[in-house]
Order: C-alpha cells, then structure tokens, then sequence
C-alpha cells in the first residue's frame, strides 16, 4: 500500500460568471505519495494553478474531497484549517507580485511565525534567529535580512518566497510555476535548491508548470491537464517515452531542443483552447484533436490503466489495443 | 576595410545575398543623475537578405536595447547612443531626421514587440491598425488599405472577417498573430522579433513560430530574433550571437556555436537546460549573476561566475577574436593554445 500524503477525489471547482459557469477543474482524482513530486502540466487556463490552490483550500472545491495524511480537510472549518497549514505551504508563481514591498526580508519571513505562534514565548532574537536559519536554508545572504523587495533580483526574490514557506516545517508545498519567471541560468539554481530541499526535509511537492523540460527533470510522475481535466497520468519517464494522449503527443512535440536540426516538425494543434464555460459533454479536446473516432462525442472519456500506472482518458483508446488512428488531416 | 572588401568578393561567388543590416561598434548607455548604465558595448554583426540571426541572452544582456538602437527607437532621455554606427538597407539610422526615420520604420524595417497583450491599441479595430501601417508607407486608398490589411490577416491564419473586431475579443496568441501583420504589412526586409513567443503557450508557440518561418521563407524577410530561448534560435536561426553585459561573447553560426561551443558563459547556459532525454542528468546552473550594469568590472564581465577565470581575466577585457571565418569568441583564456572548455553535456 503507498503512502499517499495527499489524496483527491473527484476534486471540481466551478466559477459562477454571468456567461455561464467555468469548469476549472473537472473531476480530478490522484495521489500523492509521500517524499514524492507530482509535476502538473498544461497550457494557461486548462486548471492547474486552481487545483493547487483548492487542494491547500486556498479556495474551497465546488465538490470532491482533499485527503492530507489521512483526514479530510474538504470540510475544515477556517480555524482548523489554520493549524492545517503549517503542514501545507505554496510557492508563487511571480516573486514580484507575492512578496508586500513595504516588507523587509525579515518581517516577510518571519511573519507566518508570528502569526501562528510558532515561537511562542520566545524574544525577538530568536526568531531573528530562526530567520537568518532559513535564509541560510535558501542560500540567501544574511546581510539581506533588512532589504526590501524591490532591492532584489527575480532570483533572490524567489528565494524568500522559499523561506517563507518553509518558516512553517511544511510537509507538503504546492509549487505554482517557481521558476518561470526566472532567467535559465538562475531557474536552474532554484530547482537545485528545491531538489535538495526536498532530500534534506523529506518534503512532499505538487509541481505546477507549463514547461516540460522542467517537468520531466523534477517530477516523478505527471498529470497532463487539458481544460480543467486529467487527459493522461504516468510517472515521468514512461509518459516522455510513450506518450498516448493525442494532447500530451503535441505537447511533447512542441518541445522545442536547443540543438541543431534538434527540432523536427511537431505536430501542430489546430485552433486553440475552447472555453472552459459550460463545455459540452464531449472529449473536451474534440476540436483540437486529429485522432477522431465515432465515440468522441459520447461524454467525457474516463481515465483508463493501460499499463500499470499509465493512466489515459480517450475514447479511441482501448486497453487491448493502444494504436491511435489518424483521422483527420491524412 | 580593404581586405573586407576582397573577402566579401571572394564570399560572392557563394552568397550574392545583399547585407540589409550592418550595426558596427555600437554602444548605448543609460545616462541617469546616480549612475550610468552600460547597456550595450561595442557591439557589430550584420545581416543579409533572408538570414536570421537569434540574440541570445539573459535578462539586461542589452538584447532589446540594441533593437530599439537598430530602430533609432532608444528613449533619449536618459538613452544616449554614444558610438557606431547603423545602417538598415543602405540608410544611416543614426543620422537621419524623424521624418526619414519614419519613411523606412515600418516598411523597410519593422519590429514584434513581446508582449502582445500590451502593443495593440484596444480602442481600434485590429484591421485598422494594420491598414495604418499600409497607408502611412504606400499611396493607396483606405478602402485598398482595409482589403490588404483583411489578406494579411488571413496569411497569418486569422479568417478576414475578424479584421472589424477588438484586440480583447481575440486570445493571446491571436493577438501575437495580429503583430505579425501589422509588422509584415508593407514586406520589411527586416523583421525584428522581441521575445515573439515569449508569453504564448507551448502548443500556440509552435504554432506561431512556423507561421514566422513560412512568412520569412516566402518574403525572404532577414530576421533579427531577440531571446533567452535556445531551443527557439535553433528552430529559427542560421546564426548566433551571444550576449552577456552588453556585448557578444561568442557568435557564429548555429553549427559553430550549437555544436562547437567555445565561450564558458555559452557553456554554462546549455549545461543549465534541463536535458528532455536524459532525466538523471543533473543541472549545473552557473553560479552568481550578471554585474550590475552600472558597475562593469574592468575585466572580463563573466570573470566572477567563470569557473576557468584566472587573475588576467579581472584585469584585461577580452576582445573578440575570430577562430575560423564564421566563429567568434571573446575570452582570454583561447590566447592559452591548449585551452578548452569542459563542454557541452549531451
């Protein structure tokens, strides 16, 4: 039996807007095994940042349930799920926006101390203290401890958001998209860090991004969103070698690889993303897709096992038989 | 100059392409009350028709600056372009008044700006906006204009009907769509592209970038492509230059710098890269950042982050030397005749 950290069922989170309602995310259910990192991918808008945010219950699921070490905190009241969080922690996605300029580094790291009472009963020096330990944590020099954000780098920045979420011993960090507003030589810098924090601290990631390549390096499986759905779930080195989804195959191939003649022609996706507002009850990636089979239209197509831990939802696969036929475009 | 000359003529006989683009010794600087910024310094590559170079650099590598110097478009104040000199199709950027400028912004050159989100006025219709361009650079009638601008929409696959709608009512990469046109409305011979993708989702970046080279192919536009993307210049580009601190450290073409990497920092960015094929691999980020631009130090801008740096690096500025008829690098550990660098990790 696995030792799942955080388990979602049948997670929905719908918005209400005067156009109709959208379907952020749509039924999504998996685990999330402790120690491990679960790399979410899809393109602006397909639910993965909502996901994140709801499994933390930074917003409240429309229905479904979210399973932090074997209790349910869907239905957490907001003084309980105060406690929750020090277990449960994010990092955002722009170091610009997330850190309050009129802040030192000092009052944003040590602010979820105080105000959870962390240090309770202990002076001003020893949370310093604590501070300037996390600072080292993150590589942060101490001598930036009464800095202000904008004194900073994108790099750095990004940093304290580290620092930040740790400050609480978080067992669990929802990480929305860390390093994409970083430089590459810089992002690479952050993502080392976060792998050996994650050794160090036996910590548990949901890795939210839209870059494969980051992906594909720091998770250990992947979920592939497609408007506000699971399309296919593997762990990582089998869905980069064997790819089934029509959408996760364009993905892939729209990875662009610094080398010459590195880049041969990708499979190019028609139109773009439809509305997330009141989808139809179809394959939601119908209109893109160039694999058609009569059942398409036949309801959402649920996530099938076609391998052990190789989960895909399309109608036109079957578990006996896995080849895809081109329909379109021949 | 004279042996450019002769080198040019013997180059002839292979490549009777014209040189549309030629920046030569360039330096700009931000001139503010506390301090000056060196953005770009001494910097020189050209272009001929149909070619497309990639800029390749990080944040303040000086890449935009030096677009917007290509465009005479530098903000002055505080922008002083203090050096070279620029010449887009055999015109002197640097010396000409706003209403020359104005003749060949636009029609001979013409520029995509990053953020597609923000260079559309949301107040006009997306067809007016491309028949603006047309009208300013071509004698024709607002009618005619209208009908060029709804066939420059559909060359970048945006149906012709939609030329009578509002930027907000189209998607991110239909609005980068909708730049394109207006940029290739009156058929530059050069099209400089600010990071055209950047913003744009995986799948509609791909898409865009193949309509790009399409349109380049069919125009035989020369691209100048500004990024921080490597794996975008390899899909685009046939030459490179690599910027850091404002000048180019290594360029050449795509093979010479892609496959035969001699400068550290070009090194340090491949070796940064997540590796598609090989998960285990592990990163190797180069350590530190980029000097702050006010405070260049006076040697080698990379020194402090090079792992190969000696103390003649801190002390001597590089310059750039060639290390065959294409390939440049600007580090003064090559003087050494067996020097070599690590590599680049497949």
């Amino acid at each position: 039996m696995a030792d799942n950290i955080i388990e979602v069922k049948n997670l929905k989170k719908y918005f209400k807007t005067p156009h109709g309602t959208v379907h952020a995310v749509d039924d999504v259910s998996f685990n999330i095994e402790r120690g491990k990192t679960l790399g979410v991918v899809g393109e602006s808008g397909c639910g993965k940042s909502t996901l994140g945010r709801n499994i933390i219950r930074l917003q409240d699921p429309t229905a479904g349930q979210v399973i932090y070490d074997g209790q349910d905190i869907t239905d957490l009241s907001n003084q309980q799920m105060k406690r929750m969080r020090h277990d449960l922690q994010i990092i955002f996605q722009d170091p610009y926006s997330s850190l309050n300029p009129r802040k030192t580094v000092m009052e944003i790291i040590s602010e979820p101390i105080l105000f959870n009472k962390l240090m309770k009963g202990s002076s001003k020096q020893d949370v310093e203290k604590r501070v300037r330990e996390l600072m080292d944590t993150v590589g942060l020099a101490q001598r930036l401890i009464n800095s202000y954000p904008h004194e900073l780098d994108g790099g750095r920045r990004q940093r304290i958001g580290i620092a930040r979420a740790l400050s609480l011993n978080p067992k669990f960090i929802v990480c929305d998209e860390p390093v994409s507003a970083l430089d590459v030589s810089i992002q690479a810098q952050v993502l080392n860090l976060l792998k050996d924090l994650q050794k160090e601290m036996g910590l548990t990631y949901m890795f939210i991004t839209h870059d494969l390549s980051v992906v594909n390096y720091f998770s250990d499986d992947i979920l592939v969103m497609y408007l506000g759905m699971v399309v296919e779930k593997a762990p990582a080195e089998v869905l980069f070698k064997n790819p089934i989804h029509p959408y996760t195959k364009a993905l892939l191939s729209a990875i662009l690889v610094p080398k010459v003649n590195g880049n041969p022609d990708h499979i190019s996706l028609r139109g773009e993303v439809t509305s997330p507002i009141n989808p139809p009850d179809e394959c939601r990636f119908t209109r893109r897709c160039d694999y058609i089979c009569d059942t398409c239209k036949a309801g959402t197509p649920p996530l099938i096992e076609i391998e052990p831990n190789h989960f895909v939802a399309c109608h036109c696969v079957k578990p006996e038989g896995i080849t895809l036929q081109r329909t379109v475009g021949v | 100059m004279n042996e450019t000359l002769k080198n040019n003529t013997a180059a002839a006989e292979v490549d009777t392409r014209e040189t549309v683009l030629e920046v030569k010794d360039l330096v700009v600087q931000y001139v503010l009350k506390e301090a000056t910024v060196e953005a770009v310094n001494d910097i020189s590559f050209s272009l001929k028709e149909g070619e497309a170079i990639g800029l390749v650099g990080e944040t303040g590598a000086g890449k935009t600056t030096t677009a917007l110097a290509i465009l005479n478009l530098v903000p002055d104040p505080p922008g002083v372009i203090q050096q070279g000199s620029i010449s887009v199709c055999g015109n002197d950027m640097l010396n000409l008044d706003v209403k020359e400028l104005q003749k060949i912004r636009g029609k001979d050159i013409a520029m995509i700006f990053q953020d597609p989100m923000t260079s559309l006025n949301p107040v006009l219709v997306v067809g007016e906006q491309i028949a603006e361009s047309v009208r300013l650079h071509e004698d024709v009638t607002a009618s005619q204009a209208f009908d060029r601008a709804i066939e420059m929409l559909e060359l970048v696959g945006i149906p012709g009907a939609r030329a009578h709608d509002y930027p907000h009512q189209f998607s991110g990469g239909m609005k980068q769509r909708v730049v394109i046109a207006i940029a290739l409305a009156c058929n530059p011979k050069i099209l400089i592209a600010d990071e055209p993708t950047t913003a744009l989702d995986v799948t509609i970046q791909a898409q865009v970038l193949s309509m790009m080279n399409d349109l380049k192919e069919k125009f035989n536009t020369a691209l100048v492509m500004i990024t921080h993307d490597l794996g975008v210049v390899a899909k685009m580009c046939d030459k490179v230059a690599v910027m850091y601190a404002g000048r180019i450290i290594e360029s050449g073409t795509l093979e010479d710098v892609y496959n035969t990497t001699l400068h550290p920092y070009t090194e340090g960015l491949f070796n940064s890269l997540p590796r598609i094929n090989n998960k285990g691999s592990e990163l190797k980020p180069i350590p530190g950042m980029m000097p702050d631009p006010t405070r260049l130090p006076k040697g080698c801008a990379f020194a402090e982050r090079c792992k190969y740096a000696t103390e003649r690096c801190f002390e001597e500025r590089p310059a750039s030397r060639y290390v065959n008829e294409t390939h440049t690098v600007a580090c003064l550990r090559y003087d050494e005749p067996d020097f070599h660098i690590e590599g680049v990790e497949d």
